[in-house]
């Protein structure tokens, strides 16, 4: 008789990878599904494109780098990316930066770097940011939400934006509009009590701004999902929430001219939920210690409100993400737990312990 | 309710326990043939003191321990010993080790044996002798020899005596079902570890709350004894000794450094029993409850086993079907080890034999590239992070490593568990430890032979130096012994010696006017050695080669040379001393 040698531990949880990704994307429904209400059909179309194309970069340059196409793409990995920045970008923005934007993700910031594991950014992110820097008038035009369009006037439907897309047909008269970050920042010399009266994006909403509430309510759930499913814990995004309604409090100002908003405003508004639970938990970019996981998450929101408040970009998340993937590994150095039977923490790079 | 606390991480995989619950613990036919490794436990192997072709009787010594770290071995049964020689044995590599084989007589047959009736009269000195003699050696996996556990000498007074009954690896149930069936004789062993250790403060009995029946079949035996039976959750790795002293203390082992070292002693439980048998009943360590399970064997139960029984044996009573076995795996299915063979017999430490199914243990899938996701540290006893050491494992970046504290990995097997990837992080770091071991060897070993060149080289110096030291001496004592030969032909006083040399000096000094004619002289012979020369040249230019007509030229003009030196020394001669002539008129 003889029999395989296989070392130990011989049993294994059920998860896996593609497991872990496809839960993920279960979790982003509730998001999808706030943007597709509030905003017409333009982000589904934005994750369809943007996972196709993903799809297709993956597969040719793992086949490139001779590698099991299917294998590599049965982790789900290309989807996410693809999903997550079909999620953030505007609806019904022209097809081709979508593509771009998808190609850039898994060809430069993904694969170039050697593939799932090894990307230093987080993928969707650099695509994301690099549309943004080279197309800013396609980047920041987006829809009005559904409560807020003129009378007469809908959002397209699923042809009509579909040939807005790719067609490069202009939507109707007051289908676009700004967000409640857009309008925010412009509205200076008002105090926050005359914007919230005036501005219907806020006048009309339930606690931040009409449409956004409710499409960061539905990736809050999502992250709750996926916070409860143990996927991720919930340090980083516990720790980016926390550092943004601290600003915002921080820096609240009275409510006078001068006030970059509430902390409700902040953590309701653009992408700061989807980025909370869906963005800076990607492990692969980001710090690997739950101590670490805090560091990188507060961050993460306190960039996110100073470039909110005093930069020149109405959201922040994509550049405060990339800013802290660069400081992951030093926040990794520092924060190492400490170990059973050791009196103290130790460093990553210290040669020996100190007594 | 006694408070536990609560350590770090751990998984919950099936337990799988019930399968081999359903019976009693049974006996298996004596084997035809019976191996017993002379390494069955941590330290040095014992030595076979018997020799091929020796009838034994069950019980009788056949090997003995080696050193203080050693433990003997037993005959498990009546016979004779059929061949002393390497075998395959039960360990990960599946490598060749010496081995006894008895060809059981089928008799049984004891050796004369007698135990001590009351051991609270003996000595704890030889009651640890009689364990020692006994070939115990810890029987929840590790096999250390128990008496060094129980003898940890004055300066480490023991305060807490711990009974590791936790069983937290799944399928395994030979603890739980011999704690339902011999709960009076373990209890009585524990009393004997207690006796032996001088009456420790506290006796705990730790044991996960996955097995109430144990814990009721123990109740009625631990009143008035000092026992404390503590149940806490169920949580893989808790049997670990670091992780069980945790939960039952709230206290943390330093990092490197023994039990005792915090006064504590930990024994298996299945151990507590054998040294029961050994004082009480003067039996030595030859068998043991190991659980056979797994779907690929009809009959799921656990077995008294004797030491040396080929695990094929258990199989073969046990409804075993090859075909369906997706591996075999000696231990648990968390920190067991494969079997390349069933021919490798039972040993102290076997707990379990594992046969499991395809469906239940399917083969490993292929590893996907590690997201960090951090499930790993999670699930991780020691607080370690398994990924980081995972990616600098892949590095063979060794600093890093041990900063990350690889060396406080237990082997658990938590990680590799919830891994979604399928990563056999376990086997990184294994391999990873053995490479650090190996480079610090070789640092060690470079470093005596660079203090050994160096050694050489300061030698060698050394005795060039002490070469011209000596060499100093005897010129200085030669100098010495021709000077005093010297002054001893004139005076032998100092102050004749200054006076010697002082009339060398002045014998040096020339009269000018000696030295002036003296110069003279010189000047006439080489105005005579040039006329010579010039003569013999005249001479050869009429008949001489030309050749030597170029010597002979030659000739002359060195002798013209020397000539107008001499001269010329004579002129200085001569200015010096008009110079001295006037300073003296002056």
């Amino acid at each position: 008789m003889a029999f395989k040698q296989i070392t130990s531990p011989h049993a294994h949880a059920a998860q896996n990878t593609a497991q872990v990704m496809r839960l993920v994307l279960w979790a982003t429904v509730p998001g999808l599904a706030a943007l597709t209400i509030q905003f017409g059909w333009g982000s589904l179309i934005n994750v369809v494109l943007a996972v196709v194309t993903a799809v297709i970069c993956e597969a040719a340059i793992i086949k490139l780098r001779k590698r099991p196409v299917a294998f590599y793409l049965r982790d789900y990995s290309a989807v996410v990316t693809a999903v997550l920045l079909g999620l953030a970008l505007p609806p019904l923005a022209p097809w081709w930066v979508v593509v771009v934007g998808s190609m850039f993700s898994i060809v430069i910031a993904k694969q170039l770097y050697g593939g799932l594991g090894y990307n230093p950014f987080n993928p969707a992110m650099v695509g994301y940011v690099v549309l943004l820097i080279s197309f800013p008038i396609q980047m920041t035009t987006w829809i009005s939400p559904l409560s807020l369009l003129p009378d007469g006037v809908s959002h397209p439907g699923i042809i009509e934006s579909v040939n807005i897309v790719f067609a490069g047909y202009s939507p109707a008269d007051g289908v676009t509009g700004a967000t409640p970050l857009d309008s925010f920042k412009h509205s200076s010399g008002l105090v926050v009590d005359q914007i919230y009266q005036n501005n219907p994006l806020f006048s009309q909403a339930m606690f931040a701004g009409v449409g956004w509430e409710w499409v960061n309510l539905g990736f809050l759930a999502g992250g709750i999902v996926l916070l409860a499913t143990r996927i991720f814990t919930w340090h980083g995004p516990l720790a980016m929430l926390g550092a943004i309604a601290l600003m915002s409090v921080i820096f609240w100002d009275g409510g006078s001219s001068e006030s970059p908003g509430s902390a409700l405003m902040h953590l309701f508004s653009g992408a700061s939920m989807m980025g909370a639970f869906f963005i800076l938990t990607d492990p692969v970019s980001s710090a690997v210690s739950n101590r670490g996981r805090l560091i990188y998450g507060a961050l993460i929101g306190v960039l996110v409100y100073i470039i909110r408040a005093w930069g020149n970009y109405p959201d922040a998340v994509a550049f405060a993400v990339l800013l802290a993937n660069f400081a992951a590994p030093f926040i990794d150095n520092y924060t190492l737990p400490r170990t059973y039977g050791h009196t103290d923490r130790r460093r990553a790079t210290e040669k020996e312990e100190d007594a | 309710m006694i408070k536990t606390w609560v350590t770090p991480g751990g998984v919950h995989p099936p337990e799988n326990k019930h399968q081999s619950m359903t019976l009693p613990i049974g006996d298996l036919p004596i084997p035809e043939r019976l191996l017993v490794p002379l390494s069955q436990h941590i330290g040095a192997p014992a030595v076979a003191c018997v020799k091929v072709g020796e009838k034994v009787l069950k019980g009788q010594k056949i090997a003995d321990a080696t050193g203080p770290v050693s433990v003997p071995m037993h005959a498990p049964t009546s016979g004779s010993i059929s061949a002393i020689e390497d075998r395959p044995i039960a360990h990960s590599s599946g490598m060749l080790a010496p081995c006894i084989e008895i060809t059981s007589d089928g008799k049984d047959t004891w050796i004369d044996h007698q135990g001590i009736a009351d051991f609270e009269h003996s000595s704890p000195q030889m009651l640890i002798k009689i364990i020692a003699d006994a070939g115990i050696a810890g029987m929840g996996g590790a096999g250390f020899p128990s008496a060094i556990k129980l003898n940890p000498g004055h300066q480490r007074p023991i305060d807490t005596l711990i009974i590791n009954a936790t069983e937290c690896e799944p399928y395994i149930t030979a603890d739980d079902s011999a704690i339902r069936e011999r709960a009076a004789e373990i209890i009585e062993g524990i009393g004997i570890l207690s006796h032996i250790l001088g009456n420790p403060n506290n006796i705990l009995l730790g044991i996960e709350d996955n097995k109430p029946e144990a814990i009721a079949a123990l109740e009625p035996h631990v009143a008035d004894t000092g026992i404390s039976v503590v149940s806490f959750p169920t949580k893989y790795p808790s049997g670990g000794e670091k992780q069980l002293i945790y939960i039952l203390t709230g206290n943390e082992l330093a990092s490197g450094s023994l039990p005792a070292d915090a006064g504590i002693v930990c024994i298996n439980i299945g151990t507590t029993y054998a040294i029961k048998r050994a004082v009480v009943n003067g039996e030595p360590l030859i068998s043991r409850v190991t659980t056979m399970t797994g779907n690929a064997c009809g009959i799921n139960r656990n077995y008294e086993t004797l030491i040396g029984t080929p695990v094929s044996h258990m199989l073969a009573h046990s409804n075993f079907n090859e075909a369906a076995c997706s591996r075999l795996v000696m231990g648990g299915p968390m920190m067991g080890f494969s079997l390349t063979s069933a021919d490798v017999p039972v040993v102290k430490t076997t707990n379990c034999i594992l046969a499991p199914s395809y469906s239940e243990i399917p083969d490993d899938e292929p590893a996907q590239p590690c997201i960090r996701c951090g499930m790993c540290a999670e699930a991780c006893p020691a607080s370690l992070l398994p990924q980081q050491l995972f990616w600098y494992s892949q590095a063979q970046d060794h600093d890093r490593l041990e900063a990350h504290n690889l060396f406080d990995c237990i082997e658990c097997g938590a990680c590799s568990y919830v891994c979604p990837s399928n990563i056999p992080l376990v086997q990184h770091y294994r391999h990873s430890k053995g490479e650090i071991l190996k480079a610090r060897d070789e640092k060690v070993k470079s470093d005596h032979a660079r203090e050994r060149f160096e050694f050489h080289q300061q030698r060698m110096e050394q005795a060039e130096r002490d070469k011209e030291a000596k060499r100093a001496a005897r010129r200085e004592a030669a100098e010495k012994a021709k000077a005093n030969s010297a002054t001893s032909t004139g005076a032998g006083s100092a102050a004749d010696i200054i006076a010697a040399a002082q009339a060398r000096a002045t014998a040096k000094q020339v009269n000018p006017e000696q030295q002036r004619a003296k110069f003279e002289r010189s000047i006439a012979g080489a105005e005579m050695r040039v006329t010579m020369a010039i003569e013999k040249l005249a001479e050869a230019a009429s008949n001489q080669t030309d050749e030597q007509t170029n010597i002979l030229n030659a000739a002359v003009e060195s002798a013209k040379q020397k000539l107008e030196q001499a001269q010329v020394r004579l002129a200085d001669h001569l200015e010096k001393h008009k110079e001295l002539d006037s300073e003296q008129v002056k």
